[in-house]
């Protein structure tokens, strides 16, 4: 019973990690049609923001030695300004551009990132002690839950309740509501674009950072694709939720997470090498009974 | 195409012009450095001609069709093992694939019967993704390739046994030469067009330009992807197999998500909408992935020693290609064939994104 609970409590703390990348690739394509394949570089970053640029395997703190206020504000402050960067340089000149052409704009976009870091920190991966304290597990009913997940779990929670209420009750949120419905339509009736895109921007940086610190606690390892493998189940959540749905990229988030830690518990040993293709399977079929996804938004339907 | 009957030399010529526009440069290029170059150059130039057949195989779906493609290493990577398969280290397979069927375990396949059953496989495989994932469109329809990417990925860099995991295998009979990279890539160059004059290619190029439009004009959105997905894996296939026989090694990493970026990069910077833009594109990126290369590889200036840092290159390319997409989305050619000059392509007014 008690590893049935142990099975689940690590799917949601999976599912949740992969909620908040999906939420950040779901905000920006809700206001411009963007796949940001970048937001993996986004993570990235973050994390290589902690530490010194050197070749050595255990480089000296950067962000990382700052208290762990003055630390999670330094990695998040890096990420959105990053994300505005992008924003700004890559892909305001495109805005007007079909969802292909912002699609492979960000696929260079990233190619880029990941080769500046690559220059900059070189490609070996580097270890980094923060939040050693929060390996440590918590006993609650007999199941013990590493401190890790609790916070991925309940950061998650936080920013899901936050987000809602910031969509909801705020001007700039009903704004961006607004934009990811009919961006046209929400324009002529006086929206600011280029701060409803830029806001997305800087929401979606800020989810990263947070993904790229939860990340960081949990292996204890920098490497130039950290951010690959959330952001491409991000996509993955996307997609399967509804494009363009919020709700369903959370959705979706938590889908992807929970499915692979359950074909990673209960296939055989043989095959669990094999469980990424199994998820990504997975998505596949779902797509084909649900070609729209899951939650089907006004945006994702075609207008004749 | 008038006058089916008898068609003049006039004709023929003109008929065939965007190919020799794009075919006889090719050869010059060949004879040229074969004659002059160095060695390095003769290698850079077949390696030039190998990216071709790649990318005008990603071209004859992506280009005609409009949606990006992230798998298409996926079929250049089953095509390059199957060949792998087939034809190397007999003395090693038994021990390093001990998972290999028997008729692929204890013997080797002549070159040119493998060759082909190879690009037979990688085209099937592209048939069988297609017949689900041609279902999608758009963007689903692309983030379903990079899905059917990962999926290869995680498979071929675990199955040790038949793969040998992310090892290499070595070891391939190496016969590419200047000359039969070109074959092949007029070959590619020749297919390609025929498809993108054909009835086929016309239907898939309306479904680009306008799916409901298309779509109501009685063209399957289904059908013409899938025969343009399923064509331009056969092409991927056979740039997979030239590959693995050129560089007498195949391995999993690449092909993956850099090699992906490469060859799009090719494709868009010359310009997706049309195949001398495919060509073009290959030309344009490998001169300048080379000349990078030998940069960080090191000149010396006046007897001081000069190198560029590793991943300038990378960098490059990278910002290259944003450029391009912000300054002229559709690539350098913009969509257009290279046509005889008093007669300017038809097709200019159609290519908008």
């Amino acid at each position: 019973m008690a590893n049935i609970v142990q099975v689940l409590v690590d799917a949601i703390a999976l599912g949740s990690l992969y909620a908040l990348v999906a939420l950040a690739i779901g905000l920006v394509f809700g206001v411009m049609r963007l796949v940001n394949f970048a937001q993996a570089d986004y993570i990235t970053i973050g994390a290589y923001a902690l530490v010194v640029p050197t070749a050595s395997v255990t480089p000296p703190l950067l962000l990382g030695a700052l208290p762990a206020a003055l630390m999670i504000g330094g990695v998040l402050f890096v990420v959105v300004v990053l994300a505005l960067l992008t924003e700004r340089v890559a892909f305001r000149p495109l805005r007007n551009s079909n969802p292909s052409t912002l699609l492979i704009s960000s696929f260079a976009v990233s190619y880029f990132l990941q080769n500046l870091v690559m220059l900059i920190h070189t490609g070996r991966p580097k270890s980094v002690g923060i939040g050693q304290s929060l390996a440590n597990a918590v006993e609650i009913g007999g199941v013990r839950v590493p401190g890790v997940q609790l916070l991925t779990m309940g950061v998650t929670a936080g920013l899901l309740v936050a987000l809602v209420l910031f969509l909801k009750k705020t001007p700039l949120g009903i704004q961006m509501r607004a934009a990811a419905e009919n961006f046209q339509m929400a324009r002529l009736l006086g929206m600011p674009a280029n701060r409803v895109i830029a806001l997305a921007f800087a929401i979606s940086g800020l989810l990263s950072g947070v993904v790229s610190l939860l990340l960081t606690i949990q292996t204890g390892t920098l490497d130039l694709r950290m951010g690959l493998m959330p952001v491409v189940y991000g996509f993955f959540a996307t997609v399967i939720g509804g494009m363009g749905s919020l709700p369903g990229a959370a959705l979706g988030g938590f889908l992807v997470g929970v499915a692979s830690v359950l074909l990673q518990t209960y296939l055989p040993a043989d095959l669990r090498p094999f469980r990424d293709a199994g998820v990504f399977t997975l998505v596949i079929l779902i797509l084909l009974v649900r070609p729209q996804g899951l939650i089907v938004t006004s945006a994702a339907k075609e207008r004749v | 195409m008038k006058s089916k009957t008898m068609p003049s030399l006039a004709a023929i010529g003109r008929f065939w012009f965007p190919v020799l526009a794009l075919v006889v440069p090719l050869a010059l290029i060949v004879v040229v450095t074969g004659h002059f170059g160095g060695l390095s150059l003769q290698r850079t130039v077949i390696e030039m001609l190998i990216s071709i057949v790649i990318v005008v195989g990603l071209y004859v779906f992506v280009g005609n069709s409009g949606i990006i493609s992230f798998g298409h290493a996926t079929f250049m990577a089953i095509a390059a093992y199957a060949s792998a398969w087939q034809t190397c280290c007999e003395m090693l397979k038994p021990i390093t694939m001990s998972g290999l069927p028997h008729f692929l375990r204890d013997q080797s396949i002549p070159l040119l019967p493998s060759a082909i059953v190879s690009v037979l496989l990688a085209g099937a495989a592209a048939f069988l993704t297609g017949l689900v994932i041609m279902r999608l469109t758009g963007l689903a329809a692309s983030i379903s390739t990079l899905a059917v990417l990962f999926i290869l990925n995680v498979v071929y860099s675990n199955w040790d046994s038949v793969t040998m995991g992310s090892a290499s295998i070595v070891g391939l009979p190496t016969y590419v030469t200047a000359w039969l990279a070109l074959g092949c890539a007029v070959l590619a160059i020749v297919i390609a067009y025929l498809y993108q004059i054909s009835a086929f290619g016309l239907a898939i190029r309306a479904t680009r330009e306008d799916e409901v439009a298309a779509a109501a004009s009685g063209i399957s959105l289904y059908w013409s992807r899938l025969i343009a997905f399923t064509l331009s894996g056969f092409l991927v296939g056979l740039g997979g197999v030239l590959q693995a026989h050129y560089l007498g090694t195949v391995s999993i990493n690449n092909f993956f998500l850099s090699f992906t970026f490469l060859a799009l990069a090719m494709l868009i910077v010359g310009g997706m909408g049309s195949l001398a833009g495919a060509v073009v594109g290959v030309v344009v990126i490998t001169a300048m992935v080379d000349i990078f290369r030998r940069l960080e590889g090191g000149i010396s200036i006046g007897g001081q020693q000069w190198s560029l840092p590793a991943g300038t290159q990378e960098l490059i390319i990278a910002g290259f290609m944003l450029l391009i997409l912000v300054f002229r989305k559709d690539g350098i050619m913009a969509g257009r064939e290279i046509g005889l000059p008093q007669q300017p392509h038809r097709e200019k007014g159609l290519i908008n994104g």
